[in-house]
């Protein structure tokens, strides 16, 4: 029997840095496939010495498959595992190999979507984007790296967990251990999501409930203070102290719904474009009736 | 503009046009794409804030399985570029704005043809494969990434040769009613980004947690990174009780839901 072949560290490295550009050549046909092969090339080329093994493997690797690109990792570690036991003459058939693929992909990419794309995106994002929002050039900085090393991390290390374990992940998989991580995931999303809706979106109502005449001392007499610092000095005291701008309370339909609770019309907004989106609108045609929205209601003075 | 620079944001918008399908190191995102626009046009300030802003619209964003989103790429490489162009700092980026989300759809447009188009290169692979050849896999992989690369730097390359004066010209003939009502209108697209999100994750369960995070958002003193903490006690707090209620009441059909026994038993 010949001498054991194993993937070095160098090459499972050299595979996980391929695996960088899975998406590359996203296609409608068979979508992922070409990255997976190009990701595999490291380890085909170590594992396979003669011709058509490569071929074989090649075509293997070229058949259909899609998950979210990150937890793709762990999937390629287990398949690195698989191909190299075949490689040293373990009975593992093409449809062995093909169904541990397709197996992990769809719990994969259930994990996949929330935690990445509705947890730590919008959480970075929304922490990057409110510094940013200022001129703040930390915003982007921390979120750039701040992604890119959980990304990294996340993407070395499942695809040595997926390696190591080889088929055994597949058991792990169907444990309480998955869907803990994404219960987890979505409870923390919502709750971003919740104070999200409060703070950033903004609708402000400007027509005039009530105007209110204020009884004397309970407005600042702008014409009896003093001249200059002294009299500057003494409208803030008496700002501090509680007392109104201007002889007249005025009272805008904002202040009435913010009394209610704050970010009510907000959220309003929030499950009316939920419930579009339920009934199949575009995404797209909201944005651009919302726009129309925004800018008719300011000409009727309404926003 | 020296052409230098030009030619870095073409790079730039290159290496979003890649992300836009990677998404891997996220330089298709507002936040980065319109930062590192700034970088290189010297007009980093106003850049960083439509960066944010668009960021917060953009937050929901995302490729899921075979459905393309709007796409961030185009949207915030070109209207950084008209933002620099336009020339009037940050008094600029709602106008910015409002100019991206249509171009969002044109990058949504423009990305599927690109993924179409990838259909072809994956069958020169299959070629490749055939002959066993590797470098023949790798340079058409290479190829379509580039594709997508193009897809945002030929349009940027494009907005770049517009002379700035023509882009100065058609932002500042926006009358302030229509930059006033656009703005307005972005305050509220926020909420699109937000609800394709809940959308997707939304359960019974996990309701009661949007509605102690909507409250909690309304005390200004607590940041983000509070509310974060905050979050993350909830949710180990829920799963740890979550699990020691599996347990106690470990075996048979029993839910450990009260109410659902009655339910059952009725």
């Amino acid at each position: 029997m010949a001498e054991k072949i194993s993937l070095s560290k160098k090459e499972r490295l050299s595979v996980a840095l391929r695996s960088t550009f899975l998406q590359g050549s996203w296609n409608y046909e068979r979508m992922q496939n070409g990255g997976f092969a190009f990701a595999m090339i490291p380890a085909i080329k170590k594992l396979y010495k003669s011709k058509d093994d490569q071929i074989a493997a090649l075509k293997r690797h070229l058949e259909f498959f899609n998950t979210h690109p990150y937890v793709a990792s762990p999937v390629i570690g287990v398949t690195l595992a698989l191909e190299e036991d075949r490689a040293n003459g373990a009975e593992v058939d093409d449809a062995a190999i093909q169904g541990v693929k397709v197996g992990m992909m769809g719990p994969l990419a259930g994990v996949g979507d929330p935690v990445f794309w509705f947890t730590a995106r919008p959480i970075l994002g929304a922490l990057g984007a409110s510094l940013a929002m200022s001129g703040n050039i930390m915003g982007p900085i921390l979120f750039f790296v701040l992604w890119n090393v959980i990304r990294w991390a996340f993407m070395w290390y499942t695809q040595e967990f997926g390696y190591k374990v080889g088929t055994k992940i597949t058991e792990d998989l169907s444990g309480g251990l998955l869907q803990k991580v994404t219960k987890g995931a979505s409870i923390l999303g919502m709750f971003i999501l919740g104070s999200l809706v409060e703070r950033w979106v903004s609708i402000n109502f400007t027509p005039v409930v009530s105007t209110v005449k204020l009884s004397e001392g309970a407005y600042i007499e702008w014409d009896k203070l003093p001249a200059g610092g002294a009299g500057i000095k003494q409208a803030f005291e008496q700002y501090a102290g509680g007392l109104s701008l201007s002889p007249e309370k005025v009272t805008t339909l904002q202040d009435n719904l913010n009394s209610l609770i704050p970010g009510f019309m907000p959220l309003l907004l929030t499950l009316l474009c939920m419930w579009l989106l339920k009934k199949n609108v575009s995404p797209i045609i909201i944005i651009l009736a919302l726009f129309v929205v925004g800018i008719g209601g300011h000409l009727i003075g309404l926003l | 503009m020296n052409i230098i620079q030009m030619i870095l944001i073409v790079v730039v918008a290159f290496l979003a046009g890649m992300e836009g399908v990677l998404d891997e190191f996220e330089f298709h995102q507002p936040l980065v794409a319109c930062t590192l626009i700034g970088i290189v046009s010297g007009q980093l300030v106003p850049c960083i804030i439509l960066g944010g802003t668009l960021q917060m619209i953009a937050l929901g964003w995302a490729n899921i399985g075979a459905a393309v989103a709007p796409d961030a790429a185009l949207a915030s490489v070109a209207s950084a570029i008209i933002l620099v162009l336009g020339g009037q700092g940050t008094k600029g980026v709602d106008t910015a704005i409002a100019v991206a989300i249509p171009l969002a759809v044109a990058g949504l447009f423009l990305t599927m043809v690109v993924r179409t188009l990838s259909v072809v290169c994956v069958h020169q692979m299959d070629a490749a494969a055939e002959k066993g050849s590797f470098k023949g896999i790798e340079v058409w992989h290479i190829i379509a990434v580039c594709m997508q690369g193009l897809r945002i730097a030929i349009p940027a390359a494009a907005l770049l040769v517009i002379p700035a004066a023509t882009v100065q010209g058609f932002l500042e003939s926006m009358p302030a009613w229509l930059t006033d009502g656009m703005s307005i209108g972005g305050g509220m697209v926020v909420a699109v980004g937000y609800a394709m999100v809940i959308n997707m994750m939304a359960t019974a369960e996990v309701w009661p947690f949007f509605a102690i995070g909507f409250c909690l958002a309304a005390l200004s003193d607590l940041t983000l990174i509070a509310l974060g903490a905050i979050a993350v006690s909830l949710a180990l707090i829920y799963l740890k009780l979550a699990e020691s209620g599996g347990s106690s009441n470990g075996g048979g059909s029993n839910t450990g839901d009260p109410l659902g026994d009655i339910l059952n038993d009725y």
